[in-house]
C-alpha cells in the first residue's frame, strides 16, 4: 500500500506544520526581542514608561501589563452576568422557535470586526458616556475607583465597555452549549420535588455547568487580553498606573503595539516585539488554563469542543 | 407546593409594564427626570419594584423570586442585543452618506484627509487579494490537518499534541500573529511590507478555524460509507479523497467561508505587515498595500468629518461582506443537512 503510506505522510506533515508554526512564533519573537531588551537601560519588568528610541533607551512593561489586566478583567466583570443570563434565558426560558434565531443574533456580535466596534466606540459611545461618567464621579466619587476631577470619555471604563461587548458572544455561546448538556433526569427530579423554574436552574443547571462557565470566562478573558484595535481607537493612552477607571489612564500591550509601531525605530520595534512576547505568554497561560478545566471535567460535560 | 396557591393571570406582566411606562411619562413631565434614557430607566425600575411587590403579595416568596429571575434573565438578553442593534444601525445610517460609486471605484491618491470625496477602491482590492491568498495558503494545510486529526490522530501522541496546539492557536491574539510575520518575514528574511506578508499573518489566524470546523464535519461522515468503500478493495487514501471528502464537501465549504469571515475584518496584523497605502497597488507581492480594515482604522483617527464619513462607508462595506459570508454559510449548511438526512 504505497499510496496509503504516502497519503498518511502528507497529512501527518500538515499536522507537523501546525506544531512548527507555534514553535516559530515563540522562537522568532524571542530572537527579535533580545537585542532591544539588551539595549534597555531600565528594568523591563518594573519600568512604567515607554521610550525605547531615546538615548539611552528606557522602556518597561509594568504600566502596559497592568492596564491590559485591568481593562480585560473589568470587561469580563461586565460581560459575564449579561452573557450567562442570555445563555440561561435562551436555553431555559425561550421556546425553541424563538431561541434559535435569537441565538444567531447573539452569535452575530462575534462576526462584527473589532475595527467597527472601535469606530462606533470612538464616534458614538464616547460622547454619550461623558454624562454618565460625570454622574458616577459626582455621586460615587467617594469610592476611589470612580474618583475623577475631569469629565472625559476616552477612559478605561469606555474601553472596557467596548471590550465587554466583544467578549459577550464568546461566553454566551460556550455557556449555551454547556447548559444544553444538563442531564434531563436532574431537571425532571428538581421539578418533581416541586421546584420553581429558577429553583430548578439553581439546583440542576448551574451546578452542572460550573466548570464549563469557568472555562468560558477564562476564554473570554483571553480574547479581551489580546484585543487590539478597538482599545487603540477608544482609549486615550498614557503610562500612569491608577485605579481611577473614569479618567484617561493606562494603556494595553496590544493597543500600544498598534499605536507606536508606525513611528518606532529599530530598538522601538524590537521593544514592541518584546511586549508582544509578554502578551503571547499571557494568552498561552489563559488558554491552557481554560482547556485544563474542560479536560478535567470531560466526563460531566459531554463531548468537549 | 407548586400546584397550590393563587397565581397571577397571564396578562399581569403586560399590564404592569404599561403602568410603569405611564408612571415614567408622568415622572418626566413633573420631576427632574428628562430625556428618553431617563424615561426608560424610570420605567424599568418601576416595573421591577411593582411586579415584585404584586407577585410577593399574591403568589408568595418563591414564585416572586422565580418571576424576578425570569425578568432579569430576559433583560440580560436584551442588554446583549442592544449593542448589536446600535453598532449595525449606526454603521448602516452613517455609512450610507458616502456609500456611492466614487467611494467604491476611486482611491485616496491626491485626496487630503480633510477633503470630501476619495474612496476605498485600493482598500477593497487589497483586502480581496490578501484574504484570497491567505485562504489559498490556509485551506489546503488546514484540510490536511483536519484529515490527520479525524482519520489518523485520535490515538497517537502526535495527534494529541497537534490538537492541543490548534486549540491554543484559536486563542492567539491577532496582533501577535502580525508581530510574528513582521519578525520572521520582514526583519529576518528582509522582505518589504506587502500584501503577501499580510496574507501570511491572516493564514496563521485562519488555520485553526478551518481545522476545527472541517475536522468536525469529517468526523460526521457515516462509518458505513468508509466501510463500504474499503470492502470493495479501495485503498484508504482513495476512500478519504473520493468518498469521505466529497460527502463532507458542503460542510468544508461552510467552514472555509466562516474562516474567511473571521479574518477579513482583522486590522492589527495588517498594520504590522501590509502597513497601508493611500494609492492603488495591485501587486500583493511588492510594496505596501491598503486593506478595508486598515482604511477604517486610519480614517477613524482623523479629526475631519469627511474622513469619518469615509470610515463609516468602509465599515458598511466590510460588514456587508462579512454578513453575506455568514448568511451564505448558514444557508449552505442548512441545504447540506437536509440533503444528508435523506
Amino acid at each position: 500500500m504505497r499510496g496509503d503510506r504516502a497519503f498518511r505522510l502528507v497529512v501527518t506533515a500538515a499536522g507537523i506544520v501546525v506544531l512548527m508554526i507555534l514553535a516559530a512564533i515563540t522562537i522568532f519573537l524571542i530572537v527579535e526581542a533580545v537585542p532591544a531588551l539588551r539595549a534597555d537601560r531600565a528594568n523591563f519588568l518594573t519600568e512604567r514608561h515607554w521610550s525605547p528610541d531615546e538615548n539611552p533607551p528606557r522602556f518597561g512593561i509594568a504600566a502596559l501589563a497592568l492596564g491590559t489586566l485591568m481593562t480585560s478583567v473589568l470587561a469580563l466583570l461586565i460581560a459575564l452576568p449579561v452573557s450567562v443570563g442570555t445563555a440561561l434565558f435562551l436555553t431555559q426560558y425561550a421556546p425553541r422557535r424563538v431561541s434559535v434565531p435569537l441565538g444567531y443574533l447573539v452569535d452575530l456580535l462575534a462576526a462584527v470586526p473589532s475595527v467597527v466596534y472601535g469606530l462606533w466606540g470612538l464616534i458614538v459611545l464616547v460622547p454619550h458616556l461623558i454624562p454618565l461618567s460625570a454622574f458616577l464621579a459626582d455621586h460615587l466619587g467617594f469610592i476611589p475607583v470612580f474618583a475623577s476631577n475631569q469629565t472625559y470619555g476616552r477612559s478605561v471604563f469606555a474601553a472596557s465597555l467596548v471590550l465587554s461587548v466583544m467578549v459577550l458572544p464568546i461566553i454566551a455561546a460556550i455557556s449555551r452549549e454547556v447548559f444544553l448538556t444538563t442531564p434531563v433526569e436532574q431537571v425532571e427530579a428538581a421539578y418533581a420535588l416541586g421546584a420553581t423554574r429558577w429553583e430548578m436552574i439553581r439546583t440542576a443547571v448551574l451546578p452542572h455547568g460550573r466548570p464549563g462557565l469557568v472555562s468560558a470566562a477564562v476564554l473570554g478573558l483571553g480574547r479581551a487580553l489580546g484585543e487590539t484595535i478597538a482599545v487603540a481607537l477608544v482609549l486615550s493612552a498614557n503610562f500612569d498606573i491608577s485605579v481611577h477607571i473614569l479618567t484617561p489612564g493606562g494603556n494595553t500591550i496590544a493597543a500600544n503595539i498598534a499605536n507606536a509601531f508606525g513611528d518606532a525605530g529599530t530598538i522601538g520595534r524590537g521593544a514592541l516585539i518584546a511586549s508582544g512576547l509578554v502578551l503571547f505568554a499571557f494568552t498561552l497561560v489563559v488558554n491552557l488554563l481554560a482547556r485544563a478545566v474542560i479536560v478535567r471535567h470531560r466526563n460531566t460535560l459531554g463531548a468537549p469542543r | 407546593m407548586i400546584t397550590r396557591g393563587r397565581r397571577l393571570p397571564r396578562w399581569t406582566p403586560y399590564a404592569v409594564a404599561g403602568g410603569s411606562l405611564a408612571v415614567a411619562e408622568v415622572t418626566e413631565k413633573t420631576t427632574v427626570v428628562s430625556g428618553r434614557s431617563g424615561v426608560v430607566l424610570v420605567a424599568v425600575a418601576t416595573y421591577l419594584v411593582a411586579s415584585t411587590a404584586i407577585s410577593a403579595g399574591v403568589e408568595g416568596r418563591r414564585r416572586c423570586i422565580d418571576r424576578l429571575a425570569g425578568t432579569l434573565l430576559g433583560a440580560a438578553l436584551l442588554m446583549a442585543l442592544i449593542p448589536l442593534v446600535l453598532v449595525l444601525g449606526y454603521t448602516v445610517a452613517q455609512g450610507m452618506h458616502r456609500f456611492d460609486a466614487t467611494f467604491l471605484l476611486h482611491s485616496m491618491r491626491n485626496v487630503a484627509e480633510q477633503q470630501p470625496g476619495g474612496g476605498a477602491y485600493q482598500a477593497i482590492l487589497g483586502t480581496i487579494e490578501q484574504v484570497g491568498i491567505a485562504a489559498a495558503l490556509a485551506v489546503p494545510i488546514g484540510l490536511g490537518v483536519a484529515v490527520y486529526l479525524a482519520e489518523y490522530g485520535h490515538a497517537a501522541r502526535l495527534g494529541r499534541a497537534v490538537g492541543l496546539v490548534v486549540d491554543v492557536m484559536t486563542g492567539l491574539p491577532s496582533i501577535v500573529a502580525g508581530l510574528f510575520i513582521y519578525a520572521f518575514w520582514i526583519l529576518l528574511l528582509g522582505f518589504s511590507f506587502s500584501g503577501f506578508a499580510g496574507s501570511l499573518a491572516l493564514a496563521v489566524l485562519m488555520l485553526p478555524t478551518v481545522v476545527r470546523s472541517t475536522e468536525e464535519i469529517i468526523r460526521l461522515v457515516p462509518h458505513g460509507l468508509r466501510e463500504a468503500s474499503l470492502a470493495l478493495g479501495v485503498p484508504v487514501w482513495r476512500t478519504i479523497l473520493k468518498v469521505v471528502l466529497p460527502t463532507a464537501l458542503t460542510g468544508i465549504v461552510t467552514g472555509v467561508m466562516l474562516g474567511i469571515a473571521r479574518v477579513i475584518g482583522e486590522t492589527a496584523p495588517l498594520l504590522l505587515t501590509v502597513f497601508g497605502n493611500p494609492s492603488i497597488n495591485a501587486d500583493p507581492f511588492s510594496g505596501a498595500q491598503s486593506g478595508l480594515p486598515l482604511f477604517i482604522f486610519n480614517e477613524a483617527q482623523q479629526p475631519y468629518p469627511a474622513a469619518i464619513d469615509r470610515a463609516w462607508a468602509a465599515a458598511l462595506a466590510l460588514v456587508l461582506i462579512i454578513l453575506g459570508l455568514n448568511v451564505a454559510a448558514r444557508l449552505l449548511a442548512r441545504v447540506a443537512s437536509t440533503v444528508n438526512r435523506r
